[in-house]
């Protein structure tokens, strides 16, 4: 497709994203595929041209994998997918888990120039659509560096240890990922629904794409009991570690009744759901019980994945439960969105007291209290407080735990030489080096529970820096 | 893959498997266990590590064909390999090295106290070991148990073999004994039977411990589906247990957190028997 200069010059002054054409709710509720489509090749082109391809461009400081965004769009604008796509990787080696999952909208996509008056390009949209466009035609493996015979561990294959690993390849290293699950992905395996992100047909064919470089993928290895970081340098071999071992340990809320049946952390919940795909049972073994009614505590990013994986497995009624208002609600605008479109009911300045269960255990509802907001707090965000006497008993037989996840003790308990922070974190500083040599961290397990796109940053960075590690040695 | 390298019928029901799994072998500790994956659409069982083998690398196994997993586990044949085989998870548990210890399993618990009463035996401890099935065809490791123990006492609930009665009777007339020091009681078994002996000695203000099996998915602290009250605080049987303090242990949520999942087990069960023709069976959840 050929764009005439009249037609560049209306794009360019289109003041609204394309539109990506995704599911209807009604429909998509009852299935698991992916609700957005992504925008075809006439689409693509389309959008990029409405890019300025500014020459100080700010897009570019949103990204922490500092992905040549202007770039990739020209060459998208100018109908050069196949070098498109290998701008692209040469920063993100996930970029059709990037397209999908990074809140463009906070970052990249809010420093657009074309934001200011209008909407920004959508920059995530195109990245999607290079990305599906090279796993469609077939992905290109990148020639093999000459070794440095250096040996590096990755712990955890999540989008730190991803990212880290494929960049670690690139530079020559030898490079092992090891896994707890029997399966790769982190997050992005147990935690985002298939209707988020395409198991099979987009994430696992990202880490295929991470193997190909070199990566040697161990599965079902716990560092910290089948291996310590400490066996990694003494017993095994390796030069450097990096651990990216994830905000992984489920957050309750410490309220009576929360041991009752029919009570999920939201790990649990989507665990089961995503990665033991118990929306398949019987056909996959792991069951999930779920009630006609949902309770869904917390409104970030899992509170909302929960709730409409709820809604597919089959509930009647799903609501959101928050302690704040509507303008804290932590998840993505979009996610929110999405939500309210599937029908998910949202209770606001509501906060749970107590759960209550039937005489054989079995919840059956859930004790709330109205909030106010007042000053704010240490998070900058107005503190709720209890409004005194409106107690009221919310008609519940499920209830999923979403209000955040804390960094997973095992690493921090079994190394020796680890700096520990106050909330369980690795203490690193900002190129990941922690307070052993040869041992850098990124992602959740140092920031606490934050976003896919940050971790994978942290494990650009560290990566860069361990590189510069092990070529000191 | 994980490649079962023995396999050993040890009763109607129940199976002892030897799994190559190097990395797990180097680092078994008694108390310890092991979650597997059967194959790809598998669900993640925990198991207790029964022995290990440091030199051939592989970790034993025992279990009794309950529900469906277990049934399509005990099918497999030596040869065959487990899609997945993850360890050693939980703590090791603590072992004094001296004094006299009771040993308490019943049925399904014989196989996860075994390792137990062998350490204890290594470390140097007295062990009077006091097993109990259903029946006498229900009962397993007997000679086992026999080498590690000082005193083997057996029971059976129908009376085909030994004492005719329960677990803890016998338990009874030790904890009567008064001209017999018990230093530590530790019972593995069904929660019914846990649950008696942990009421049963608390009066006499000895150490009891029990060995958890609550329902797990990731046996690694990610999801919390295996909490306990543990003295009125939650606690995760994967990474803080599986062994607790019997008298602290709320036997009474546990039991029925374990009955979460009944239905959908009972019907996992029911399709996978019309599948494989293989028909009834024995089942008893422990």
């Amino acid at each position: 497709m050929k764009l005439d200069k009249d037609q560049i010059r209306q794009l360019r002054r289109m003041k609204e994203k394309h539109p990506m054409p995704e599911q209807a709710p009604e429909e998509r509720i009852k299935n698991y595929n992916e609700v957005p489509f992504g925008y075809d090749a006439e689409t693509a082109i389309k959008e990029a041209n409405r890019c300025l391809q500014c020459k100080d461009a700010k897009c570019v400081e949103g990204c922490p994998v500092e992905v040549d965004i202007p770039a990739f769009i020209k060459l998208v604008a100018e109908g050069k997918f196949d070098e498109g796509i290998k701008k692209l990787k040469e920063k993100n080696s996930l970029p059709a888990v990037c397209g999908r999952v990074c809140p463009q909208e906070s970052q990249c996509e809010a420093l657009c120039l074309r934001g200011k008056k209008a909407e920004p390009v959508a920059i995530g949209r195109l990245e999607r659509f290079l990305a599906d466009y090279e796993l469609a035609k077939g992905v290109e493996t990148p020639p093999k560096p000459a070794s440095t015979g250096k040996r590096v561990a990755i712990v955890g294959a999540g989008p730190a240890g991803l990212t880290a690993a494929g960049d670690l390849a690139k530079m020559g290293h030898e490079v092992v990922l090891f896994e707890a699950f029997h399966a790769t992905g982190g997050v992005l395996r147990y935690g985002i629904p298939e209707f988020r992100l395409p198991k099979e047909k987009v994430l696992q064919r990202e880490v295929d794409y991470i193997a190909s470089l070199g990566v040697e993928i161990k599965t079902n290895v716990v560092i910290g009991k089948t291996l310590t970081v400490d066996e990694l340098f003494e017993e095994e071999g390796f030069q450097a570690v990096f651990i990216g071992t994830g905000a992984g340990l489920p957050q309750f809320l410490n309220i009576p009744g929360e041991n009752l049946n029919g009570v999920f952390s939201a790990n649990e919940f989507l665990t089961r759901a995503n990665l033991m795909k118990a929306y398949l049972f019987p056909e996959y073994d792991t069951p999930i019980k779920l009630g006609k009614k949902v309770a869904v505590v917390g409104a970030g990013n899992v509170a909302m994945d929960s709730a409409r994986t709820s809604l597919r497995l089959g509930a009647e009624e799903v609501h959101i439960v928050y302690r704040r208002s509507d303008k804290e609600m932590p998840a993505r605008a979009e996610e929110i969105e999405h939500a309210k479109e599937e029908g998910v009911v949202f209770n606001l300045l509501t906060n749970p007291v107590r759960i209550i269960g039937d005489e054989n255990g079995w919840v059956t509802g859930m004790e709330c209290i109205k909030m106010e907001l007042g000053e704010p707090d240490d998070s900058g965000r107005a503190r709720p407080i209890p409004i005194e006497g409106s107690e009221f008993v919310f008609d519940v037989d499920t209830i999923v735990i979403a209000i955040g996840q804390n960094p997973n003790p095992l690493i921090p308990q079994t190394t020796s030489g680890l700096k520990i922070g106050r909330w369980g974190t690795i203490e690193a500083d900002e190129e990941g080096a922690t307070s052993r040599p040869g041992v850098f961290a990124g992602g959740d397990i140092v920031t606490g529970a934050a976003t896919v796109i940050l971790a994978m940053g942290a494990g650009k960075v560290a990566a860069r820096a361990m590189d510069k590690y092990l070529k000191a040695l | 893959m994980f490649k079962i390298v023995k396999k050993r019928d040890l009763a109607d029901v129940s199976k002892l498997m030897e799994v190559e799994a190097p990395l797990v072998a180097r680092k078994a500790q008694p108390g310890q266990f092991i979650i597997l994956r059967i194959h790809e659409n598998g669900e993640r069982i925990p198991l207790t590590i029964a022995d290990s083998d440091k030199e051939k690398g592989t970790i034993t196994i025992i279990f009794q064909e309950v529900g469906k997993t277990t049934k399509e586990l005990g099918a497999l044949e030596e040869g065959d390999s487990l899609r997945d085989f993850v360890g050693p998870l939980g703590q090791a548990m603590e072992l004094p090295t001296s004094g006299r210890v009771i040993a308490v399993g019943g049925g399904v618990g014989i196989a996860p106290i075994y390792p137990k009463v062998k350490a204890f035996h290594q470390a140097g401890m007295e062990v009077i070991s006091i097993i109990g099935a259903r029946t006498a065809d229900l009962l397993i490791l007997e000679d086992e148990m026999r080498a590690v123990s000082k005193e083997l006492h057996i029971c059976t609930d129908d009376g085909t073999k030994g004492h005719h009665g329960f677990v803890s009777d016998i338990l009874q007339g030790m904890l009567d004994d008064k001209s017999q020091k018990i230093d530590e009681i530790i019972a593995v078994g069904p929660l019914p039977m846990m649950r008696v002996v942990a009421n049963q000695t608390k009066p006499y203000g000895i150490k009891t411990v029990v060995s958890l099996n609550p329902i797990m998915v990731d046996g690694t602290g990610m999801c919390g589906c295996c909490r306990v009250s543990v003295g009125g605080e939650t606690k995760f049987t994967c990474v803080d247990g599986p062994v607790f303090d019997a008298h602290q242990v709320d036997f009474e949520e546990l039991t029925r957190r374990g009955q979460m999942y009944l239905p959908e087990e009972k019907e996992a069960l029911d399709k996978y028997k019309e599948e494989c023709g293989c028909g009834g069976g024995n089942s008893e959840i422990g």
